[in-house]
């Protein structure tokens, strides 16, 4: 178990996923039974397949909660509610400090000193976040992210009239932006990567009015859209890697069931991590129950996708208790 | 364990599992496969590709954020700052650019910087001339706000923090509208920059020019706060008229005690009068906004030092 989660971490650096070394004998009897009993499966398969009812309802979820979320910036300072000043960069929840952890490490290294109001605003996101499942803050919480959503189904659509392709990248090019914009940061004394993070541009081009830079969002949008699909967040987003370790940890997890699964693969096709899916895989799942790694941004697309409810949300902890 | 006794390879896909595992997985057991096949040729080329690309994208993103450099180091970027700010550099390092001092502004003088800011993309500015800070908060709530300490009171000020030496007043400036207060007091003892009467000859004082009517025309929406109308509501510059003998908007409107004042022009006599920002000059820039001048006879120049003339 231990070295699961080190491989997760492993992959969210970058590292490609392998097939794995020893099977838990419940999963290596899954296995066998799949590859024993083919025409049993495969009526199964067609079986599900038959039954299958498209829902996004986690996706709808997410959207209304990012959207509200966002608007409660907007309307604390527009109708002056004051519930959720500032921005995401940093802002105060009915007067709680509440600082996004990468910009405070931004802020930390360029200033070279712990700032003490800082320090209580990271801690209470450190403990949300952790508990709340790290890379949530991405699909759940940021504009971009929802922007990027719908240049993605653009997209996806271009790429199906085989009008564009998809060039992927290295994974790890993100870990390498992580390390580079920490070292300019510290360098250089100005927080550099906030200066073209379309996080913090978005959100405060919602509050404060848009300017200039909502052009390099376009820009951005316009590579993902006939170049590179969700190459920000996949490839370079900081922000994202810092929240993933956030959740290394976190009790809440996409839960995959080995049993449950046909091996159809329509999950790593919607997923913006497919490398997290790589136990969907036929004959790559290690256990019979495995929580999705720390990369994964609990979206739930894969849990609307998935005709055979293989993966669900789940707690850690929380069935054995009730 | 040896090469040859791992189970088989990573992307064989439809191979079983371990037989350790307990089930029995003839293909794995008999090993052989250990090793990782070579990579085909049209495999190598894309995988070298893939990284050439991902390298051309990580020089293209990390060289468009430093050109963020250029307006920072060009000089004539100079942004006035809100009251209470740390010097430059260690502004914009520990600005989170959250723009929580824009929110509480009564007068909603902060703005954010863009694009063409650089570095100070989403840090907060004032410009003076649509609107200057008059401290019509009192405590100087942008202060108050701000997380990071990029705004700060001075006391709280941490002392290995750099400040030049033209940049600190002499005492605590003290506020005319609290001057009634038990502690009259700002709790900042650094300027923002120094008012300058940038051009004397169009100075309607030194001109021995009164005002009538109201001090900036147009559709202009700056406001500020009338003590004689309310305390606690700034109202619009253009619902205040004026009508003055001799204008003295800059020395009559300046918020802050003993920061400048009117002298007379020895030569040619009479009623005309020269303004002399004083060492209390805070640089909010009231005097640049107030003034009826179009462009204004009086400026605020940013991050600027007190020279003694």
């Amino acid at each position: 178990m231990k070295g699961r989660l080190l491989d997760q971490i492993m992959i969210m650096l970058g590292r490609e996923p392998r097939k794995p070394e020893t099977f838990t004998e419940s999963a290596a009897r899954i296995h066998l039974y799949k590859k024993t009993n083919k025409v049993d499966f495969e009526a199964l398969k067609e079986h599900a397949r038959a039954h299958r009812a498209r829902v996004n309802s986690w996706r709808n979820r997410r959207w209304v909660v990012l959207i509200l979320a966002n608007l409660l910036f907007v309307f604390s300072f527009w109708l002056d509610i004051q519930i959720l000043e500032g921005a995401l960069t940093a802002s105060r929840f009915v007067g709680f400090h509440m600082i996004d952890l990468n910009s405070a490490l931004q802020v930390m290294l360029a200033h070279k000193h712990i700032i003490v109001n800082l320090l209580i605003g990271t801690v209470t996101i450190f403990i949300l976040w952790m508990l709340l499942g790290g890379r949530t803050f991405c699909s759940w919480l940021c504009p971009y992210h929802l922007v990027a959503e719908w240049a993605e189904s653009l997209h996806l659509r271009l790429v199906e009239r085989k009008i564009v392709t998809d060039h992927i990248f290295h994974r790890g090019t993100r870990t390498v932006f992580w390390v580079l914009f920490s070292v300019l940061t510290f360098v250089t004394g100005y927080t550099v990567f906030e200066t073209i993070s379309p996080t913090g541009i978005l959100s405060r081009a919602l509050i404060y009015g848009p300017g200039l830079a909502l052009g390099w969002i376009a820009l951005l949008l316009l590579f993902e859209i006939f170049y590179s699909r969700r190459a920000w967040c996949r490839y370079v987003c900081p922000i994202g890697l810092t929240y993933g370790a956030v959740g290394i940890l976190s009790p809440v997890r996409v839960l995959y069931r080995l049993e449950q699964c046909f091996h159809e693969g329509d999950c790593r096709k919607v997923c913006l991590v497919p490398h997290v899916l790589d136990v969907v895989i036929k004959g790559r799942s290690p256990d019979a129950e495995v929580p999705i790694g720390p990369d994964c941004t609990r979206c739930g697309l894969c849990v609307d996708t998935c005709p055979s409810g293989a993966l669900t949300f789940n707690i850690k902890g929380l069935s054995k208790l009730l | 364990m040896s090469e040859a006794d791992k189970p088989a390879a990573a992307g064989n896909l439809d191979s079983a599992p371990d037989s350790s595992a307990g089930a029995p997985a003839p293909r794995a057991a008999k090993g052989g496969s250990g090793k990782k096949p070579p990579l085909s040729e049209a495999r190598r080329r894309e995988n070298r590709r893939r990284f050439i690309r991902s390298a051309l994208l990580a020089t293209g993103v990390v060289g468009f954020s430093l050109l963020a450099y250029v307006p920072v180091v060009s000089a004539k970027g100079r942004r006035l700052r809100p009251p209470g700010a740390l010097e430059e550099a260690d502004f914009l390092a520990s600005c989170i650019k959250c723009g929580q001092c824009v929110q509480v502004c009564p007068v909603e003088a902060i703005k954010l910087g863009d694009l063409v800011d650089g570095f100070g993309i989403g840090a907060p500015h004032i410009d003076a001339r649509e609107q200057a800070c008059d401290f019509s908060c009192d405590a100087v709530q942008c202060v108050l706000a701000c997380p990071t300490g990029a705004l700060v009171y001075s006391d709280k000020r941490e002392p290995f923090l750099k400040m030049r030496d033209g940049v600190k007043l002499p005492d605590k400036p003290i506020l005319k509208a609290k001057e009634k207060d038990a502690d009259p007091r700002l709790e900042i003892r650094e300027r923002i920059g120094v008012a300058r009467l940038a051009r004397p000859d169009a100075c309607l004082a030194v001109q021995g020019k009164g005002l009538k009517g109201v001090a900036r025309d147009g559709d202009f929406d700056g406001r500020m706060r009338y003590m004689d109308v309310d305390r606690w509501k700034p109202i619009r510059i253009q619902d205040h008229p004026y009508d003055l003998e001799l204008c003295d908007l800059c020395v009559r409107e300046c918020p802050i005690k003993d920061a400048i004042k009117l002298e007379p022009l020895t030569e040619g006599g009479g009623k005309r009068m020269v303004p002399k920002v004083l060492e209390g000059c805070v640089g909010c820039g009231v005097c640049e906004m107030i003034c009826p001048v179009d462009a204004a006879a009086i400026v605020v120049d940013a991050q600027a030092e007190w020279k003694k003339s």
